[in-house]
């Protein structure tokens, strides 16, 4: 039996307590916890305890990129970022379409240990949103697939959707949607608007997204099926949501760490950096998704952590691979644009980053309170603290990150899953 | 001037002096025989060119050789590029080669600030030669200088911009250029080919920016109006329906140049599409600038080198 005391700890922010720990289970909470001699103390004063947190929306490139990213080094900076499941989308190559790949992923992830890292399944065979994949074979695998998605492609074709949904009503599973219409974002490089117009960036429109979001909601709606939406990112697309939940469509959907801070003024030097898919809107949309997602109507906040090598990012920017890296700045972003302006307090960031997504995805022993008999998986962060982001010092072997150089607020100072220190003070403990 | 990557936020001054040299550039040539002068003798230019052109790429050329400089041009069929070499590595390479001055074209907008960045770290200057639908700043200091000629200025004039505005380099470049000059600019477009939001671009204080969808009720108050090359993918596209109908819309007939006041100008960056955005009379006529362009587009671009590689102080 090993037991150990997280010492002062706040718990979504609240009164300090102290909290005990003995073999992965919280197994007391109170002030001034009477400590045995032969159990470790933790000081933990001023940090604010949060149940740890679920993404998601990974890439973690293995297997295909290892040169960009691995399941073990993107377990660590979600380790690091605070993070104790993720979920590891299915643009791999191969592609996870079936039981052999996910199962894969799902047992790398178990070896390494630091996260549980979940992959996601692909809709159709090979992200060609022609033919539905052997879903029911992903679910009851090894690797347990509740979550279903061609992200990087969205599954276009309104038939193919439908089916899709109705089909995994059966495995109490889920539809991620990646909302592009693909006849309207041919060649697409940047967000449809004044700047990209001017500088001769072929636009990807909000009526792309939105036009999607709001097909999949009443596809969803009419066939009695969940729909979760990837990466919003258009005010237009907020008030979709608000429409289809208000008409009790099973819906929900997710923002990323990038969408709710930068706009697209960044895209004035052509640094590709700056390039993701969806991609930055403008200052309005970023407000209005910070309030969407207090508001509840975004569920959650997930990474879309993009790895890319330098060669796919320091080019021109038709050349580049949208995507940024962002499991170890994502806390800090949603503290510098949701809890610092007072959108959300830790209650709230406890739910966006840790309890509606293991909700969504259906993770019966994550997002779970913090109190006696519950797991001991739990995100210790120094609310007072600032760090400078330098891609090169993150846990990533690629290092496109958009914030680079930028001083942020709040830092994740260690991570526990199932009582098991997995981060601490920036180190990944494996 | 370090760099002449674009129009937009370029110096007044700067553009008025490069206009000004390429001016008495013209002029010094002029009824020369031999059209050499021995100013950037020893200096190194290297034109680099991933998009097929002829005009461009020949008058900097020309441009080159008429100053002395030694001129080398890449092609991207002919280089490392077609083997899978980067753009970096090849503006990284041509630098550390000699080249004082690259001279760029490339199909992504963008790629020539991006060039400029990677080589922050020499002394290499960089010419945005057309960057994919973004800018081509040469092409408007010509059409400039032809203005100039044709009108004697810009300030307070109107200039009409008819055509694929939407794809077009030369477009954005001559908004920002002829606006700083004091230009009422009014792009002539049906709404498909119109950038989102054009109407409210940021442009030269001086002038101003409007957008019309009719031809025939700009022409009569126009001083110059600029013909856009219409490109054989837009036809196919779904940007208008037809090249019939863009022609009977937006094509400079006859009748249609008939309808410009007297004085008015024709311009035509080329390559041409006769008959489909103008017709061969209109090109052919008196009022036509377009050979005057290419002419003065070999001046503006010894000027340009001139100001890039030979430093401002004693400019002509």
């Amino acid at each position: 039996m090993s037991t150990v005391v997280i010492r002062g700890a706040r718990p979504y922010g609240e009164d300090a307590v102290d909290i005990e720990v003995t073999d992965g289970v919280i197994t007391g909470i109170g002030s001034d916890l009477e400590v045995g001699t032969d159990v470790e103390v933790v000081d933990a004063t001023g940090l604010v305890a949060l149940p740890g947190f679920v993404d998601l929306h990974t890439h973690l490139r293995e297997p295909g990129r290892e040169d960009t990213e691995t399941i073990e080094t993107g377990s660590r900076a979600a380790a690091l970022g605070g993070y104790t499941a993720v979920f590891a989308m299915a643009n791999t190559d191969p592609v996870a379409d079936n039981a052999v790949v996910v199962e894969h992923v799902w047992r790398r992830g178990q070896e390494i240990g630091l996260v549980d890292v979940h992959p996601v399944g692909a809709v159709t065979v090979g992200l060609e949103g022609e033919k539905l994949a052997e879903l029911g074979t992903m679910a009851r695998s090894a690797a347990r697939v509740r979550l279903f998605s061609d992200d990087g492609l969205c599954v276009a074709d309104p038939l193919i959707m439908r089916r899709a949904l109705e089909y995994t009503k059966a495995l109490d599973a889920v539809i991620a949607q990646h909302a592009e219409e693909p006849r309207l974002t041919v060649g697409a490089q940047a967000h449809e608007g004044d700047l990209a117009a001017r500088l001769g960036l072929a636009g990807w429109p909000a009526v792309a997204e939105e036009a999607i979001v709001a097909r999949d909601c009443l596809l969803a709606k009419h066939v009695g099926a969940r729909l979760h939406v990837c990466h919003v990112s258009t005010e237009g697309t907020a008030d979709v949501l608000r429409w289809a939940k208000a008409r009790g469509t099973r819906v929900s959907a997710e923002v990323t760490p990038h969408h709710l801070l930068l706009d697209d003024e960044r895209l004035s030097t052509y640094d590709p950096v700056n390039k993701v898919n969806p991609p930055l809107r403008t200052a309005p949309d970023a407000k209005a998704l910070r309030q969407a997602l207090a508001d509840g109507t975004v569920d959650c906040v997930a990474t879309d952590h993009a790895p890319h090598a330098s060669q796919d990012k320091d080019c021109e920017w038709s050349a580049a691979r949208p995507g940024m890296l962002g499991l170890q700045t994502a806390l800090s972003i949603v503290v510098a644009t949701m809890v610092e302006p007072g959108l959300l307090d830790w209650r709230g960031v406890a739910r966006v980053m840790s309890e509606r997504p293991a909700e969504i995805a259906g993770l019966p022993d994550q997002g779970r309170p913090i109190a006696v008999g519950e797991p001991a998986t739990i995100t210790l962060v120094d609310p007072a603290a600032r760090w400078t982001v330098r891609g090169a010092e993150l846990a990533s072997i690629a290092a496109n990150t958009p914030y680079e150089g930028m001083e942020l607020p709040g830092a994740v100072v260690a991570t526990y899953l199932r009582g098991r220190l997995t981060a601490r003070d920036g180190k990944a403990t494996a | 001037m370090r760099h002449l990557l674009g129009t937009e936020g370029l110096d007044p001054a700067t553009a008025l002096a490069i206009l000004d040299t390429a001016d008495g550039l013209k002029r010094t040539l002029l009824g020369r025989e031999v059209k050499k002068l021995p100013t950037l003798r020893g200096r190194t230019v290297i034109t680099c060119f991933y998009e097929d052109s002829t005009r461009t790429r020949v008058s900097f050329e020309i441009a080159g050789k008429w100053m002395s400089a030694d001129v080398v041009n890449v092609s991207a069929g002919s280089s490392s590029a077609k083997k899978g070499e980067s753009l970096r590595d090849t503006a990284l390479t041509l630098a550390a080669a000699g080249a004082d001055c690259v001279v760029v074209r490339h199909p992504a907008s963008g790629a020539a600030h991006r060039v400029a960045s990677w080589l922050s770290h020499t002394n290499t200057s960089v010419v945005n030669a057309g960057d994919g639908t973004h800018e081509h700043p040469t092409q408007a200091l010509l059409d400039m200088a032809t203005l100039r000629e044709r009108l004697g200025g810009v300030e307070g004039r109107r200039i009409g911009i008819v055509g694929d505005v939407l794809h077009s380099r030369v477009a954005r470049s001559n908004v920002h250029l002829l606006t700083s000059f004091g230009a009422e600019v009014v792009l002539v477009a049906p709404p498909t080919l119109l950038p989102t939001g054009v109407a409210d671009w940021p442009v030269g204080a001086a002038g101003s920016l409007r957008i019309s969808h009719y031809l025939d009720a700009e022409l009569p108050t126009l001083d110059a109006v600029m013909m856009l090359r219409v490109q054989a993918e837009r036809m196919h596209g779904g940007f208008f329906p037809s090249a019939r109908e863009y022609s009977i819309a937006y094509g400079l007939s006859e009748a249609r140049a008939a309808m410009l006041p007297e004085h008015a100008v024709v311009l035509h960056p080329g390559p041409m599409l006769r008959g489909m955005e103008i017709s061969p009379a209109v090109a052919d006529s008196g009022r036509s600038a377009i050979t005057q362009q290419v002419a003065n587009g070999v001046h503006v671009r010894m000027a340009v080198l001139y100001h890039l590689l030979a430093g401002e102080e004693d400019a002509a």
